[in-house]
């Protein structure tokens, strides 16, 4: 072991400490008026000195444990193992599908309220991310105003509803119409520009979105929010203990069980599922269609997209549309579920996360998405003492991902892929 | 058939070509050849519309095709391989095949892809084959093979030999003579001149954005100024 390695691996976990010390070991108490600086108990120090110690090692021994790490990604099925024959990858992939959505219909009734509401929060970042994927993943746009169409659905429902008592059912569709044109209002400005320039503005977009909200106080109830939006109904049976709107009945008294809280969560819970399903089928449907190759053509090479007669402004727009629809959708949903909305759900670091599903899910692939946000949404839940620490594992997990599966958890892949064997 | 009439384009402020005048006959084979940054590349994609010519005009099968927009000139029977090949690397070979023939058909697709699988056998073999994985001559091919696929009246080639072994050369001046056998019109830019004018109908030397030169591609290859300043003496 040279000892350039040894000095490398000391200076790293001396650095460690010095960050981590005065974050972790000190506390700030105020005391009367002043401020006093005290020490933690001893389980914090040692826990700092594990991690220095792992640090160390980590660098010391880095060469060998990257080479594993390296070789581990010769699992990745475009270089390694010899791939499934597509129509039997295709049969097993449609049957574990089928398995899965069989398992989400009916494990609710058997479940706690917290999770199933937990799972509706989860297949809303669902519908999300496989919009943006439209976007980014496969037309290549880099959006990171995505959240301001998530926005213009759950305000659309809530105003709706606030002003001309309008209900869910009539908000779903309008919530993505109104979402879907935004995209394209805000698609035309930003077509010519590319990459940087194009997330820069998109973000700005996101942020203008926002604060409109946040300060159109006599509509919007700014940062107050808007609350008191209905709940779902069934063919006119509301969910709650009792009717709130004439005409309507509820639903335990017509099928005369017992007013339970959980049937509301429940049926949301269905509704999104329902509706995650239907996103992801059109989508899948729009990818083999001719314009999901136009997206994919133009994200790839735009000088030869349009040397084949593909018109970029068409293209682009129905990405920025489309994927803005969905977002619209995402938001109808959202605001139900919540009951109330204000501008803070709203923030730039939702359109980061559903960016980072769509990134660790891997570029373009559907089922990568759905399980990333799975994974996203729910590991904060479950290591919820580290919940302040959830951005910090997000970052881990980007630089582990791209170490090990740089085109993230199930890369794209191309429907007629056939690897021939060399003769 | 193709006629460029005092044709003036510029990027920003800069002018780069400065008053081009081309004609294109049905049936033949133009070349253009010149100089590195003489606006070859200029002249085709003003032909394109992309950038536009700022004066002058660009008549196609006699439709004045200035001010239209690219997607539609390339929907009107033109079809361009554009410099340095740009297939869609990530698509297979099919696939980029059939982003060719986006405008068309399934049966016209069908009919159009067996067409460029007869002129180069090559492709069919490699035909599931991820494009970005492939040699040069095979992309080059393949990105010949795209253009054909939309079934233009015109095609513009680009540089079509950049980069590769004069085998491959050879192969792709066959082809590009063969189209013309069946009916084609070609606009050939290369920097190959000895072999795009012998293969050539008639040819134009540019300069600097300027037309130096034309005349028949036999009467070029022994124009001294020709081999003085393209064909090396
Ligand atoms: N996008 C652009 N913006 C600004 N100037 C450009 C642009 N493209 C080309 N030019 C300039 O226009 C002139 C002509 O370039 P062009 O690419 O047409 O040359 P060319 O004859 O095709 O050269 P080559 O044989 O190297 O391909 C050059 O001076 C070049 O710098
Ligand atoms: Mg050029």
């Amino acid at each position: 072991m040279a000892t350039s390695n040894v000095r490398h691996a000391l200076f790293c976990a001396i650095v460690t400490i010095v960050i981590s010390y005065p974050i972790l070991g000190l506390n700030l108490e105020a005391e009367g008026i002043n401020i006093v600086l005290t020490g933690t108990d001893a389980t914090t120090i040692v826990a700092i000195a594990c991690a220095a110690l792992i640090v160390f090692l980590f660098q010391l021994f880095r060469d060998s444990v990257m080479g594993k790490l390296g070789a581990v990604s010769d699992l990745n099925p475009l270089t390694g193992r010899k791939p499934m024959e597509q129509d039997k990858r295709a049969k097993l992939e449609s049957w574990v599908l089928t398995g899965l959505v069989v398992v989400a219909l009916f494990w609710p009734f058997f479940s706690s309220r917290g999770a199933v509401d937990l799972a509706t929060l989860v297949l809303i970042y669902v519908i999300l991310a496989l919009g943006l994927n439209v976007v980014v993943g496969l037309a290549g746009l880099l959006d990171l105003g995505y959240v301001a169409f998530y926005a213009v659905g759950a305000y659309t429902f809530a105003l709706l509803s606030q002003y001309y008592g309008i209900s869910f059912w009539m908000a779903l569709p309008l919530g993505a119409l109104l979402a879907g044109l935004f995209g394209l209002l805000l698609g035309f400005p930003v077509l010519r520009l590319r990459g940087d320039y194009l997330a820069i503005v998109t973000l700005g977009f996101g942020e203008i979105i926002r604060i409109l909200l946040n300060n159109w106080t006599n509509v919007t109830g700014g940062p107050n929010g808007i609350g008191g939006i209905p709940d779902p109904t069934l063919f006119g049976m509301e969910f709650g203990r009792r009717v709130k709107e004439e005409g309507n009945t509820s639903f335990h008294e017509t099928f005369g069980i017992a007013y339970s809280g959980e049937h509301k969560v429940i049926f949301l819970y269905l509704i999104a599922l329902v509706l995650a399903i239907i996103t992801a089928l059109i989508i899948r449907r729009l990818m083999k269609m001719p314009v999901g190759r136009a997206w994919e053509a133009l994200r790839e090479d735009e000088i030869a997209a349009r040397s084949l007669g593909l018109s970029r402004t068409a293209v682009k727009l129905s990405a920025f549309t489309i994927g803005a629809f969905f977002a619209g959708f995402a938001g109808t949903i959202f605001a139900s579920k919540q009951g109330f909305i204000s501008p803070e759900s709203f923030v730039f670091l939702e359109s980061a996360i559903i960016l980072a599903i769509v990134v660790l899910g891997g570029m373009g692939s559907q089922i990568g998405v759905i399980l990333a946000a799975i994974a996203v949404t729910i590991l904060p839940e479950l290591a919820r003492e580290f919940s302040e620490y959830r951005m910090l594992i997000f970052g881990a997990a980007m630089v582990l991902m791209m170490i090990w599966r740089p085109q993230g958890l199930v890369p794209m892949r191309r429907l007629h892929i056939t690897l021939k064997t060399q003769e | 058939m193709l006629i460029l009439e005092d044709i003036h384009t510029h990027y920003g402020k800069i002018e780069a070509l400065h008053g081009v005048s081309v004609e294109i006959n049905e049936g033949e084979i133009v070349t253009l050849i010149g100089a590195n940054g003489a606006g070859k590349t200029t002249l085709l994609m003003t032909v394109c519309g992309s950038p536009q010519a700022s004066a002058g005009r660009v008549v196609f099968e006699g439709r004045d095709i200035t001010k239209e927009p690219t997607s539609q000139i390339m929907r009107s029977g033109i079809a361009i391989v554009p410099e340095g090949r740009r297939i869609f690397s990530g698509l297979t070979v099919k696939e980029n095949l059939h982003m060719g023939g986006f405008f068309n058909t399934k049966s016209e697709i069908r009919e159009s892809q067996e067409h460029v699988y007869e002129l180069f056998p090559r492709l069919k073999e490699r035909e599931s084959q991820r494009a970005g994985t492939m040699s040069g001559g095979e992309q080059q091919m393949l990105a010949i093979g795209r253009a054909l696929m939309s079934k233009p009246r015109l095609i513009i080639l680009d540089e079509p030999s950049l980069g590769l072994a004069p085998l491959i050369i050879k192969q792709i001046f066959e082809i590009i003579g063969k189209l013309r056998d069946d009916g084609m019109t070609v606009f050939l830019v290369e920097q190959n001149a000895h072999q795009a004018l012998n293969l050539a109908d008639r040819g134009y030397v540019l300069e600097t954005g300027r037309i130096r030169l034309h005349d028949t591609g036999a009467n070029l290859l022994v124009n001294p100024q020709v081999r003085e300043a393209y064909l090396g003496g």
